[in-house]
């Protein structure tokens, strides 16, 4: 295989990893706002925890961009 | 979203990512250095002993507001207290002053009344013994004008004088009667 | 299409080289001040004025600090508020070298690994120097919670230690990657305007989709930037808790 090609693929599949994160940050902010519905009077102590979280997940996310970026640009 | 309108001479570089270049780090690291000692500078001796001063003037000075508006509402109902016990003291004044009023136009009219009183059955007195000796003296004339008539009478009947002291006898008999 | 890396370039406004190594001063620099200097202007030109009732500029930066230290005092405790003039200092200098970046043609400071490495290490520094200096040995106590079996403790202790380790790291790829992933997906759209709109009449009514696109992200990336902002310093708050409580997990 292309060594150029193999790398642009490797940054796609690389990439996945985002998604993923999405899926992570969507589930969080998910359950904050069925659990916020239910309980409204708590949503608003709990805003933060949820924030943490979902920068927490989408942390992960994002070492899957440097990755693609690195492969991009760096190797 | 940006483009670097600026004029100067790019970095020299081996291309690649801008942000994975090793060789602009130490550029980098430095006024970074220099641009955020300088802010952390500014922030912790100015800006939030500032800020902070103004919020903690705030909080004090709403305290103590709040305080003199409290000590300011005790005065005002110590105020009302002592305006009512004064109300009440003079309104027992009163009464008393009028109670007294009362006992002393009462006592003077009663003295009045003793000395009229007592002035009227005293001029009743002397007025009874001014009738009393009129009437004596009146009933002492009537005798002895009595006594000189039935002298008179029996004189002239009898042609005798007739004895004074029989006569006088006889009339104050005839008085009694 | 133009190249949606080329915002990222350094570029030399006054070129400074110390034994050889290059220290000359950037437009990143240049951007770096300005946000400092923005920073300073807001809150010290606002509360000139002291005033007991505040104008709006002075509610703003009172707002601007009560937020700062509420977050303070909320995660790390009242012993925390020292390290205030710290986490007030990065907030204001993430929040506005992320928001001067979004200024069309401006340089995103944020959007460069080293810097917000340097100031992740800061943080981990601070507490890891102050947790030594208050607790001494003490504080290692943080990577070793109590009441656990003998058995399993080795194991903890290393994801613990690793846990640790990777906190500076994710601090800063979070700033970083988000800056720059949002910076480059506004660009990437921008080509596509300048691409479309090279394609005839078809291609410019075409042309208004990718334009609403970056007016939808840019609308995003402003979240992003004060988003970003509160979690660097929320994650701050929370890093800094464990050199002032290292045994309260």
């Amino acid at each position: 295989m292309d060594p150029v090609a193999a790398k642009f693929l490797g940054a796609g599949l690389a990439c996945l990893g985002m998604g993923l994160a999405a899926m992570g940050v969507g589930n969080i902010f998910g359950n904050f706002v069925a659990g916020a519905l239910r309980n409204p009077s708590a949503a608003a102590g709990q805003f933060t925890n949820a924030i943490v979280g979902a920068a927490l997940a989408e942390g992960l996310g994002i070492f899957a961009l440097v990755v693609a970026l690195v492969l991009l640009f760096v190797v | 979203m940006a483009t670097n309108t600026s004029s100067g001479t790019q970095v020299p570089s081996k291309g690649g990512f801008p942000a994975f270049r090793v060789e602009t780090y130490g550029s980098q690291l430095l006024w970074l250095a220099i641009a955020f000692g300088l802010l952390y500078y500014l922030m912790s001796r100015h800006i939030a002993p500032r800020i902070g001063g103004i919020l903690e003037d705030r909080a004090s000075r709403i305290a103590s507001d709040l305080a003199a508006a409290q000590t300011m509402k005790a005065e005002a109902d110590a105020a009302t207290a002592s305006y009512e016990k004064s109300l009440a003291e003079a309104r027992a004044n009163a009464q008393a002053i009028a109670a007294e009023t009362k006992a002393k136009i009462t006592a003077e009219a009663d003295a009045e009344r003793k000395t009229l009183e007592a002035k009227l059955a005293a001029d009743l007195s002397t007025a009874e013994a001014t009738i009393a000796k009129a009437r004596e003296s009146a009933m002492g004339n009537v005798r002895s004008i009595a006594v000189e008539t039935a002298q008179a009478i029996v004189e002239r009947l009898a042609g005798a004088s007739a004895e004074a002291s029989r006569v006088e006898a006889a009339v104050d008999a005839a008085l009694k009667r | 299409m133009a190249d949606p890396i080329k915002q990222f370039e350094l570029v030399h406004l006054v070129p400074l080289k110390i034994g050889g190594a290059d220290f000359g001063f950037t437009n990143s620099s240049l951007h770096m001040f300005i946000a400092v200097g923005v920073t300073a202007a807001f809150l010290l030109l606002s509360t000139s004025g002291r005033r007991l009732v505040p104008t709006r500029m002075q509610s703003m930066a009172e707002l601007a600090y009560e937020f700062v230290a509420g977050t303070v005092r909320q995660t790390t405790g009242k012993e925390g508020m020292k390290f205030f003039p710290l986490v007030f200092s990065l907030f204001m200098f993430v929040l506005f070298g992320n928001l001067i970046g979004m200024i069309p043609g401006a340089f995103t400071v944020t959007s460069h690994i080293i810097v917000t490495a340097a100031l992740a290490m800061l943080v981990i520094t601070t507490v890891i120097v102050y947790g030594i200096m208050k607790h001494g040995t003490h504080w290692f106590a943080l990577f070793a919670p109590s009441g656990l079996p003998k058995a399993i403790l080795p194991v903890i202790v290393v994801i613990e230690v690793i846990s640790f380790l990777s906190r500076p790291i994710s601090l800063s790829l979070r700033l970083f990657g988000n800056m720059t992933a949002g910076h480059i997906a506004l660009k990437v759209f921008a080509g596509f305007v300048t691409a479309m709109a090279g394609a005839g009449v078809l291609g410019m009514m075409g042309a208004t989709l990718p334009v609403l696109m970056i007016t939808a992200l840019t609308a995003l990336e402003l979240l992003v930037a004060v988003l970003q902002a509160y979690v660097f310093t929320i994650l701050t708050c929370i890093y800094l808790n464990d050199a002032l409580h290292p045994g309260h997990h």
